[in-house]
């Protein structure tokens, strides 16, 4: 038996700073429409999905971020029916929908390779759906009309799929998806086949048709940024496990887990301990010795005692002149590495007595300041611009963020 | 001396300039064996066989000269006209009995075999590898008057003593569904096989349950293969004598049997070539047909 203390057992300590965390993902007032409940999904004997809990509101673009295998697929998969789980509830508006043929679900799904019928025209394929439903024919062809506009491909209905470009075909798998005005669309990695600027163009182009049809988007990627242009909250998965969950800001200024803070953007992070914790401010003595101090709200619960590594961003950091007043901010002395002009600014690499590198983005406005390779600089930021997150454990975040 | 070459770089100490002749030539010089091969198999007795038939022939001495006589064609046509339609009807119906026994299999193998698919694949061949007229000699011992299976069916008084089934049209169509099986589940197997399970995902996610996912996607997906099936089937289903000769008895004499007693028997050369000429123009007829409506590209892919 694929026992359910097998995977209480390897639920592990990230899992538990989340849930315990303090950005809960600021629910509005808004209903839940997709719950999941303590979800797990084991293959033959490998956790994809562990004890997995989520809300997903009504009208929200949610996504899921995470590397390949971190168990956002199988998700996805679960809750268009293609896959049961191996315990837990799926519930649907209210309804328990776990055990259920996807075909009598009120979901649809964008898949990654769009998964057109290569034996029916435009219109036969955005109609599909909508004829298994037995709508009456002029409601077909009309809606079939509108939903082609606004994915913006009118009078394409008597061509083939093989004859559209890579974009034209996700513009008809998400109209053959929208025209069955699903409780919740789920989005299957969709622009994973299109080149980079065409990526850009349909990441507004989705988020303008989210807003017009006021649909759940459910939307599962590996790239960090798509997430972030597009969703209203999204959740970092690793190992089958969410580690992080908010709006892109919360989850951008403020990560729970290492993996969270180098998964989602780049990250400074240092080794330290906390020295002291008070309501407001919390001060950690890092490897070199300096003292940072970090809000405390950005201190994960549960952290106080034990090692943590607190962070910040790279563009957070200014360099600043000897004998400039730091004020209410953290600093730390270093000497230049690497400076870099990558025309919309600079990016250093700065070296810390103790050998740790920070790196740093300054923008391009014109200041002739900037230090060069080999000089001395002094790094500041502000304080409220500090987290501390979980250290990880084991294996080097870079080895699994390649996707 | 010859020049060391390094493994991973060709030719990279010096490199040698390939005539650009032997460049040009290449692609003609490897496919002058299949070349030779269509040529001296295919091409010539094609047009030994076209002129045969444009000959005339003494029935007496078996003796032929040429005279360009195109009457041969609509002659033999005429003339074996019942024999034609009775070799229509049994391939007809051998084919259509194999889609229907082999679309399951295939599909069974294609959807539900996971990792033994070529170990069922194999058992579906394993008796075509014994020769086709012992398999179909075997059929004789099967369906012969007093054998076990008819004998059986007496000895239960489930059919009438003088019942019998060999030397009738229906040992005959028994046999060709037999002996072509393979013939036609392997292209279904391959058309249902190369189906995007995404897009069968696609059909459940909208709305459609299985039954509609097999009439709408799977059956549509498998036109090609039920295509390339029916053509493989029924054209060498169509001309064979061997299925008539061993199990078929005297009567419904298919138009193979007339063709190999033409050559062999009356030494009626010219005859003989026209039917085979009649024959190989209804088989190009099936193929155009295909390529019309599906395209010459599935043709490479499936036949």
């Amino acid at each position: 038996m694929v026992g359910h203390g097998y995977i209480q057992s390897v639920t592990n300590q990230a899992a538990q700073a989340v849930s315990e965390s303090k950005v809960s993902g600021s629910a509005p007032d808004r209903r839940a429409i997709v719950q999941i409940q303590g979800v797990s999904k084991l293959f033959d004997d490998s956790v994809a999905v562990n004890n997995l809990t989520l809300d997903i509101y009504e009208g929200e673009f949610f996504s899921l971020l995470g590397p390949s295998g971190c168990g956002k697929t199988t998700t996805l998969r679960m809750l268009g029916g293609f896959e049961e789980p191996t315990s837990g509830r799926i519930l649907l508006g209210g309804k328990d929908v776990t055990y259920l043929a996807p075909y009598h679900r009120d979901v649809n799904t964008v898949f990654q390779s769009y998964a057109l019928f290569p034996h029916l025209n435009i219109f036969e394929n955005v109609a599909f759906g909508l004829r298994r439903r037995h709508i009456a024919k002029s409601d077909v062809a009309r809606r079939v009309g509108e939903i082609l506009e606004i994915v913006d491909l009118p009078g394409f209905e008597k061509r083939r799929a093989s004859q559209l470009s890579g974009g034209q075909q996700q513009r008809v798998a998400l109209a053959r998806a929208l025209i069955n005005e699903p409780t919740l669309l789920l989005l299957d990695e969709p622009m994973s086949a299109l080149d980079a600027k065409l990526r850009h163009q349909m990441q507004i182009e989705l988020k303008r048709i989210q807003t017009q049809v006021g649909i759940t988007f459910l939307y599962v990627t590996h790239d960090q940024e798509e997430a972030m242009t597009m969703s209203d909250r999204l959740a970092v998965m690793r190992h089958g496990v969410i580690e992080g969950i908010g709006s892109p800001k919360d989850i951008y200024d403020s990560p729970t887990t290492e993996f969270v803070a180098t998964f989602l953007g780049a990250s400074n992070l240092l080794e330290g301990q906390v020295t002291e914790s008070t309501e407001a401010t919390t001060t950690v003595r890092v490897a070199g010795g300096a003292v940072i101090t970090l809000p405390t709200e950005r201190l994960p619960r549960g952290l106080s005692g034990s090692p943590v590594k607190v962070g910040v961003r790279p563009e957070k950091i200014s360099l600043i002149a000897s004998g400039v007043e730091v004020g209410r901010r953290n600093s730390l002395r270093g000497r230049v590495l690497v400076s870099t002009f990558t025309g919309v600014g600079n990016q250093y690499i700065i070296e810390l007595p103790d050998e740790t590198r920070i790196t740093v983005y300054a923008q391009n406005i014109g200041d002739d300041t900037a230090p060069r390779s080999g000089e001395e600089a002094i790094l500041a930021w502000p304080v409220e611009h500090t987290f501390a997150v979980v250290p990880m454990a084991g294996a080097s975040i870079e080895a699994e963020s390649e996707s | 001396m010859e020049q060391p070459v390094l493994a991973d770089h060709p030719g990279g100490l010096t490199p040698r300039r390939r005539s650009s002749w032997g460049k040009r030539l290449a692609p003609y010089l490897l496919s002058l064996p299949a070349g030779l091969w269509l040529l001296l198999l295919f091409v010539i007795p094609l047009f030994m066989m076209l002129s045969m038939s444009l000959k005339t022939c003494s029935p007496a001495s078996g003796a032929c000269t040429m005279t360009w006589s195109w009457g041969e064609l609509p002659h033999v046509v005429n003339q074996y006209r019942a024999q034609f339609v009775t070799s229509l009807e049994f391939a007809a119906v051998a084919t259509l009995i194999d889609l229907v026994i082999s679309y399951p299999i295939a599909y069974w193998i294609a959807f539900y075999g996971g990792r033994k698919k070529n170990f069922f694949l194999i058992m579906l061949l394993v008796p075509f590898f014994v020769s086709f007229v012992i398999r179909t000699l075997v059929w004789q011992f099967i369906l012969s008057d007093n054998g076990f299976f008819i004998g059986f069916l007496q000895n239960h008084h489930l059919v009438s003593q003088n019942f019998h089934v060999l030397g009738t049209g229906f040992a005959v169509i028994a046999g060709l569904a037999y002996n072509y099986l393979p013939f036609t589940a392997l292209p279904l197997y391959v058309a249902l096989e190369r189906i995007d399970r995404r897009v069968l995902d696609a059909a459940y996610d909208l709305y459609a349950n299985r039954r509609n996912a097999f009439l709408r996607v799977i059956v549509p997906l498998s036109i090609p293969g039920v295509f390339a099936a029916f053509l493989l089937t029924f054209i060498p289903a169509f001309g064979d004598y061997v299925n008539q000769e061993i199990l078929g008895g005297t009567a419904n004499t298919m138009i193979g049997t007339v063709i190999q007693d033409l050559f062999l028997a009356t030494s009626d050369y010219a005859g003989g070539a026209s039917l085979s000429i009649v024959l190989l123009l209804i088989s190009l007829v099936g193929i155009w047909f295909y390529a019309r409506v599906l395209g010459s590209r599935s043709i490479e892919e499936y036949l």
